[in-house]
Parts: structure tokens; sequence; C-alpha cells
């Protein structure tokens, strides 16, 4: 700062050489990524050195030139110096670019501008590195559950799936380095395949938004996107270890990067964890260790108006499922849920058995851009994603080792997207996808297919046009189109064929009838439009409104169209539906936000209403030779959700902050009138936080989180007959678990370790108080209670 | 130069055709193999007699159709009985028996008989696992006074053993069946 400063000084001491010549250069200086005007920047007329410097709204001007042609070079605190060469004729209007991101090494001070905005009218949250790195041994979903508005549905405490304002599985889109992640998310117990240690930015939109990405997202948008790598001779990396009591484990993760002035760069990063069974207060809650394998390749150039870059990522994850929640019928059911311990509790071991999960993901991407003067920035993407899913369940005989649930999903995706600037106030962002994916049940299971083969094509198109009608004042609209063809083999046992009446209503897709199975070929057909509305207002000093009106289509998931038979890792029976058409939600979102250094607030209230909302819920008993199920069917009906989201900061005395967090959403179907099941309970976070600068960046931080107990639910509990004591009892599936409240503390110190490495020492707590605590959103709050008392001790070298 | 386009065409176009015939092609039909569609209880007078066959069969597993039950007939006062058990997956042509797989993995599985509604009789194992535990394919059946009740078969898997009962086995069910029984 104070070379620059003083170059400053000495450039405008020496006197400019005024030639006889009386020509004008004007113009202003952007922001290449987000379009902000940049303030401060200098710029030098070689051969002259007359030098001006940019005014607050980042215009210059350059008067006494001649006509000729000049080089100037124009450089800003935190961009790279760039030269440009200028036919001056007359007095000329130019407008500079400046690539923005030598800040990106110091992002957690700078947050904001080296991401591009995702969505302009809606208040996006995110997730800094430093915050991320808190949860190096937890999963993505631990992050974004820091997030106001923000809980997750949860299997157990390895399989994190993220619940926005209310929403999950198919309805939030997990972008990952800009691929949308296919994994078959549908499920409830499938996590995003996504390591957190990769994770270099992470932004949510709590809306459909974000259309360049997709029109179905009628929960929300998660955009998950590696570190950006600066363009400067530099080679830098950083470990991380974490080890914690709990699960009696560690995750280790590393990456390296190297970059050149050139543009060229490359990263590469790992991440081996490695837990054993978790405990409760307790007890141990036997098989619920984690294996994790993760690896992630980043090669590109980057360069000013071009660019290309390769990424590969390869996620492997063996994840073991509560011994205790494998059930068999009802009658089963009524002996877990009656007992206060899960009624299987084994010692402790590192080992994972049946039931689990096995879960490989690959994700490789080709990207690359090119900046056009005439109309803007031109990208063109191609992804390709396999994601090979194993589940284990408990068998008998031959079929012990052999999964019950093998499933390969391949994915294309071809991208075209244009970036422009149709005016300095108006730009327009418009582009093309077409994706072809493929999914193959492995019949040598023995096990019918819980989601069939098909093929299925999908197309888009969109277009989103943003209008920064004055200072105060941005607006921006927006719309997709996507249309979707699934070609689809799939078996129907007779008798639910039967009993569905399919015959009627879908004579024409049999393909072939077996003994006791009909295989059928239905070809679906789904067109699907969604729109965006918003604008923002900039009241200065900080204060901004938001309000965002989004349209979003969904068509309904494989597992909504086709389950039918019994999942065993919930112990119902599932039927989907093939009449089922695309599911279309209305949210209307307003945030106030005020920020500030020392009091920043946020308030967002929204509405989400959805039309044929698909909705699972129990319908009757059904008895088989196993024993009794509960029949669980796929239903479309009317939701209204309506909820707020509140976030504060207070920096309430020197080097303290007091941050505080409320979220509430209540969920409708309007159809039966009843409350939605699985709504987040309102929830409370509040956290006071110590941290010094100056005394080794010391941060000491205690939360506390309340969580309320859910008391609008609905019923569904059922009766099933009890031989033992010949009555007839109820299976209490329904009734929430109390409110609990969980003290969590964290701290860490750094240390200076040579002149560009620093080691960062952290001592974590979680669960503080031992509480022995159930939580509504976890599917196996049935059987056992959450996590206790964890100690984590985290090792960062940034070298 | 014409040769090579015209091999480079068909090579196309054979690339093309054997890629889209593969897709063409239907997937195959899964036969569950661990399904227990019939689980039939065979009593035979200890004196020689008409057996009684107690069974309940589900041909479309865990599909819409309810399991139908069968009794053959009523049990006789003061009569002992030799109880059998075989379980079968009919889905499979022929019926695959899975009483066999359960044998053989003995320690892991258990029979157990509860009676209700007042039913008159007793149970008594007659066959074992290898550590000398209940496993319960076989067993006596000794019909007391006149009286009607159910009879109910429940199949635990992984149970702690010992055990003395239903009520602390533990394990998972695997099959349940209640029938209704007459002693006369």
């Amino acid at each position: 700062m104070r070379k620059y400063a003083l170059l400053i000084l000495l450039l405008s001491s020496i006197p400019s050489i005024s030639q006889n010549c009386d020509n004008t250069l004007f113009g202003t200086i952007t922001d290449l990524y987000d379009g902000s005007f940049l303030a401060g920047a200098t710029l030098i007329v070689t051969g002259s050195e007359q030098t001006v410097q940019t005014d607050l709204d980042g215009n210059f001007t350059i008067s006494n030139l001649c006509n000729d042609t000049y080089s100037i070079q124009v450089s800003h605190l935190f961009c790279l110096t760039k030269g440009f060469t200028i036919k001056v004729s007359g007095n000329t209007n130019k407008n500079f670019k400046l690539e923005h991101h030598l800040e990106e090494l110091k992002q957690v001070t700078v947050k904001g501008k080296t991401y591009s905005n995702k969505s302009k009218t809606i208040l996006e949250n995110t997730i800094s590195k430093e915050e991320l790195e808190r949860f190096s041994s937890g999963t993505l979903g631990d992050a974004l559950n820091s997030l106001s508005g923000v809980s997750s549905i949860n299997t157990g405490n390895t399989v994190v799936k993220p619940l926005i304002n209310g929403l999950h599985s198919s309805r939030v889109v997990i972008m990952n380095n800009g691929v949308r992640m296919e994994d078959q998310e549908w499920g409830a117990e499938h996590a995003p395949n996504i390591d957190i240690n990769a994770v270099g930015h992470l932004t949510l939109i709590k809306g459909a938004d974000a259309l360049q990405f997709s029109g179905d997202a009628v929960g929300g948008i998660i955009v998950v996107e590696a570190a950006k790598v600066p363009v400067k001779d530099s080679l830098y990396g950083k470990t991380l270890f974490t080890a914690a009591t709990n699960g009696r484990g560690s995750s280790m993760s590393s990456e390296l990067t190297k970059s050149y002035q050139s543009g060229l760069y490359a990263a590469v990063q790992g991440t081996l964890k490695y837990f054993g069974d978790f405990e409760a207060q307790e007890y141990v809650l036997s098989n619920t260790g984690i294996f994790e394998r993760n690896t992630s390749l980043q090669v590109g150039l980057n360069r000013f108006n071009y660019g290309i870059e390769a990424y590969y990522s390869l996620f492997k994850n063996e994840i073991g499922i509560l011994r205790a929640s494998h059930l068999g019928g009802a009658q089963d059911q009524i002996r877990a849920i009656e007992s206060d311990r899960p009624l299987i509790i084994n010692d402790f071991t590192y080992q994972i058995n049946a039931p689990k999960q096995d879960v490989t993901h690959h994700l490789s991407r080709i990207k690359g851009f090119k900046r056009f003067d005439s109309f803007g920035k031109l990208s063109l993407q191609y992804d390709f994603q396999r994601n090979k899913r194993l589940e284990f369940d408990i068998r008998r005989g031959t079929d012990k080792d052999n999964a019950s649930l093998d499933l390969k999903l391949d994915t294309h995706t071809l991208m075209l997207d244009l970036d422009s600037h149709l005016t300095d106030a108006i730009s327009l962002k418009t582009g093309l996808m077409a994706r072809y994916q493929n999914n193959f049940a492995n019949p040598n299971t023995g096990v019918r297919r819980l989601i069939p083969d098909y093929d299925k094509y999908d197309l888009g198109i969109y277009a989103i046009v943003d209008y920064r009608l004055n200072h105060n004042l941005l607006v921006e609209a927006g719309g997709r189109f996507d249309y979707r063809y699934m070609d689809v083999f799939k078996f129907y046992r007779t008798s639910f064929w039967k009993s569905r009446n399919y015959e009627e209503v879908f004579p024409k897709i049999i393909v072939e009838e077996l003994d006791n199975q009909i295989l059928t070929n239905p070809q679906l057909n789904f067109y699907n439009a969604s729109a965006t509305l918003g604008a923002t207002y900039d009241f200065g000093e900080g204060h901004k409104l938001f309000f965002n009106y989004s349209l979003a289509s969904r068509a309904p998931n494989p597992s909504e169209l086709f389950s039918e038979g019994l999942h065993h890792s919930a112990s119902r029976i599932e039927l989907g539906d093939l009449r089922f058409n695309s599911e279309i939600g209305h949210k209307i979102s307003l945030t106030f936000q005020r920020e500030n250094e020392k009091f920043s607030f946020s308030i967002n209230p929204f509405i989400n209403a959805i039309s044929d909302f698909i909705v699972i819920e129990p319908t009757e008993i059904q008895q088989t030779v196993r024993g009794n199920f509960q029949v669980w069917e796929y239903r479309q009906t009317n939701a209204k959700l309506i909820g707020i989201d509140f976030d504060t900061s207070y920096a309430f005395a020197q080097n303290f902050r007091f941050n505080h967090q409320f979220s509430l959403v209540k969920g409708y179907d309007r159809s039966l009138d009843q409350p939605l099941i699985s709504m987040p309970p309102a929830n409370t976070k509040n956290e006071i936080v110590y941290q010094n600068l100056q005394f080794n960046n010391l941060r000491l931080a205690l939360q506390s989180a309340y969580v309320f107990r859910q008391n609008e639910y609905p019923n569904n509990n059922f009766e099933v007959f009890i031989p033992e004591t010949e009555t007839m009892e109820t299976v209490d599936l329904s009734t929430p678990p109390d409110a609990y409240h969980l003290l969590n503390f964290n701290s860490s110190i750094d240390f200076k370790v040579t002149k560009k490495s620093t080691l960062t020492l952290g001592l974590g707590i979680t669960n503080v108080l031992n509480t022995s605590y159930r939580n509504y959103l976890n599917r196996l709050r049935y059987y056992a209670d959450d996590l206790g008392r964890n100690f984590l001790l985290n090792l960062k070298f940034n070298y | 130069m014409k040769k090579v386009k015209f091999l480079a065409t068909a090579i196309l176009v054979t690339v093309l055709f054997v890629s889209c015939s593969s897709d063409d092609d239907t997937p195959e039909p899964v036969n569950e193999e661990e399904v227990i569609t019939t689980l039939t209880l065979t009593l035979a007078p200890n004196g020689g007699g008409t057996s009684i066959t107690l069974q309940t069969q589900d041909l479309d597993g865990d599909g819409p159709d309810a399991p139908i039950i069968n009794v053959s007939g009523n049990l006789a006062t003061g009569v002992t009985y030799n109880g059998t058990l075989v379980l079968l997956n009919e889905t499979v042509n022929p019926p695959e028996n899975i009483t066999e797989e359960v044998e053989e993995e003995d320690l892991d599985h258990q029979f157990f008989y509860t009676l209700g509604g007042g039913l008159d009789v007793t149970t008594a194992y007659t066959n074992f696992d290898s550590e000398g535990n209940p496993l319960g394919t076989e067993f006596t059946l000794t019909a007391g006074e006149a009286s009607s009740g159910t009879l109910t078969v429940t199949l635990r898997h992984e149970p702690t053993k010992p055990n003395t009962d239903l009520a602390d086995a533990g394990g998972e069910t695997d099959i349940e069946a209640t029938f209704n029984v007459t002693v006369q």
C-alpha cells in the first residue's frame, strides 16, 4: 500500500509533457466479473507518464491527447496490471475491464467479489473457506446446516441431506463446479457426493432464481466451487488434519496449487476420512462408521479473454447404517420404538457391515470460454458423471455379500452459455443445455429393481436479463424452458399392475408378460417452464431490499414414478405413480439486509405455493409372509410453505461479536388441510465469538443451538396386532421428539512457522453437555439417540 | 482415397448400429431369490392318521395381494403331533426350498410358536442348532382340552440365543404367520 502511494506521488511529481493536442479520452473501469465500477484504479499513459485515477464511480478522463495510438497501463489494488493499446481520434470513449482476482487469496477478508453472483435479486448466503474448514471432518450438509433457513434430513449422522426452507432431495439442485450433481439425489437416504474439503466457495440460493443452472429447484440451489487460482507465479498448499473422539477417527486433506503468470495452473487435492462407530450419550451406535476417499484434479489456462479448464473428481464413500434400524415388519417397528435404547448394541468397531452404502462418483468436466468485445463471454462446457451406488442389506444364504441395490447412473451434459453486457446498465445471460442420462440397474442383485433401467434426454434454454436502472435499483427477469423425454423399461408385478388398473390406462406400453411380472416400456414427456422476476433496491449505507418471485417446474423423479415394493431401509412398502405430472412452485421472497461491520442483519420472509406437490404418505397396512408393513404411496397435492429466516451479527465490544439466527417454516397440505411431514421445527442459534487479530488471530466461539419441538405434524400412526400379547398396538411414527439444546465450543489460534507458512491449531467440542437428544429430521430417530459429546482437534498447515 | 472414405463410413455405421442395437435389448427380469412366498406347517399325529397342514401363501411377495391362509382341519384332544416346517419361494420355477438355507444358518435363525386366544396346546422344539439352542423347523405339538385360538409362527433372523421367548429374542422378523386353530 505504501509502495503504491509512493509510486503515485513519484509519478505525479513528474510534470506531464503536454503536447499541442486537446483530445480527451474518457470512460469507466469495471470489474470483468461482476461489472462493478472500480474506484481508485490508476491509468498511466506510457511515454508521457501522464497519470489519472478513477473516481468513486469508476470514471476517468485523460485530457490533452493527440490523434495517435497510445499505450495505457491500467492498475488497481486488487487486480493484475494490464496494458491496452488505444487509438485516440478526437474525443474518445473507451471502457476498460479489469480482472479483479488477485484478492482471491484473501477471500476471507474481501468477500463476494471473486465469485460472480449467481442471483441478483435473492440474498445469497455464502460460507467462507475458513468456516468450511471447521467442518473438515464432517459433511457438506453439516456445513450448510450452519446457515439460517437450512436444516438437514439425516439418516444417522453421516448421511446428511440439505433441506432448504423445508424442501429437500430432488427439489434442491446442487451445482458442483458448474456440473449439476446427478447422484440419485431423489432418495432422502442419499447424501450429496461432494467432498467438503474440495469446496473453495459455497453459495446457497433459497429459491429457483438462478435459471442458468436449472428451472426445477423448487427448494433452492447450492453452488459449490473449487478455490480459484490466481494468475501469478505461485506455489501454495494446505494440509488439514482433524482427529475426533466420537467415532475415534480422523480425516486428512491436502491440496497443492501451482500457478503461473501466463495463466496456466494446476491443482491437486485429496481427502481421506476414516471413522468407526459413533456414540450417543450412553451407548455405541453400532455400524455407523464411515470410510471416505476423495481426490480432485484441476488444470487450466486462464487468460484475460480466453481460458480452458479440465476438472476431475472422484468421490468414494462407504457408510455404515445403524444396525438397529434394519427391521422386519411392523411388529419389529413397535419393539424398536418402544425401547429407549437401540435393540442392537455391539462393542465399538471400525468395521462397516451390512446394512451399508458404497458410493462411487466420478465427475469430469472440460470448459472453455472466450470473451468477444462485440457480444460478451461465450462458454462451452461438457461434463460426464458416473455414479455407482451399492446398497447392502442384511441377507441370507449365498446372497449375504451381494448388494441388494446396484445402480449405475451415467450423465453427459453439454452447455453453451453467453454472458453479455448489452449496455453498461443491461446485461444478458443466455444459454442452451443438452443432457443424456442412462440408468442401469444390475439384475444380479436378486432383488427386484428399485429404480428401473432408463434413458433420459433433457434440453433446456434460458435467458436472464438484469437492468441497473440507477445506482439504487436493479431489476432482473428471466425465463427458462426444459423438455424431458424418458424411455423406461420397467417390470411391474402383475398383481400391482392390475390393482392400479394400469391395464386400461396404459394398454400400449406392455412389452412382454412373464409369470408374475409384466415388462413395460413407458415413454414419458415433460415440458417445463420456469421464470423469475426480481428487484434489488440499495438504500445506501449498506441497506438493501431484495424482492424475488420465482416459478419452478420439476418433473417427477424416477422413484416418484416407479417405486413399487418394499424399501428395506425404511421398512415400508413404497408405491409411485406413473401418471404424475410436473410439480409447479411459486415462491415469493423478500429480504431486508443491513451490511455493516458493527451491526448487520438480514430478515427474509418467504412463501412458497406448490401445486401438484408430490408427497409420500401412509395409506394402509399390507400383510405379507414377512409380517405387516405400512404402505406409503406417493400422491400429488397442493402445498404451501411459509416461513422466515433471521440473521444478525453485532460487535458489542472490541474483539467480541454476537451472532444470532432464527428460522421458522410451516408447511401445509392444502388439499387435506393438514401439516406436511418432515418440516424442520423452529430453531435458533446464538453465538459469542472472541477474535483477536493481534494475538495470533485467536478465536474462541461458544454456540448455543436450540431446536424447538415440531408441534405441527400429520398423524401417520397405525395399529398392528401383536401375537405375544394378543393386543392391537399403535405404531407411533408421527410424534416428534422433544425440543433440545446443544452447546458447542470452537477455538483456533494461528502460528507463523516460516515467512510463508502458517499453522492453525484448533480445538472444538460439540455437544459440550453430552445431551441425549433425538432429531425430528433424522430418519433413524425411532431407533437411537443422536450423537453425544465430541472433542475435535484440528491442525491446519498453510504453505 | 474413395476406398478409405468408404471404409471409414462403413466402420462408423457398424459402430452406430452396434451401439444402437444394445440399447434395444430389453432388460432381463429379476426373480427375487430371498422371497418367502409359502410357509407350510405339517402336523403328523404321533399314532398315525391324517396329517393336518397349516399354510400361508403369498405368491406376489410384498405386492398388493394378501396371503392366502389355509388350515386343513382341527386338532384332536390329547394327541401329540410331530411338526415340520417348510418354507418355499414359489416365484421361481421350480420352487426353491428356503428351509434348507435356514437350517444351514441355524445359529442365525429361530422359529417361535406363540399361542393366543385360549388355545390349549403346548409346543416343544425337537431340533437344535450346532450350539444346542432351539432352531424349530421341527417340533412337537400336544393338543390339550377342547379349545380354539391362534397359533403364530415367527422366524427371527439373528436373534439373541439362548432366549426365553419372543419378547427377549431380539433380531428381526423374517416371517410371521397367524393361524386360527381349534382343538376338539
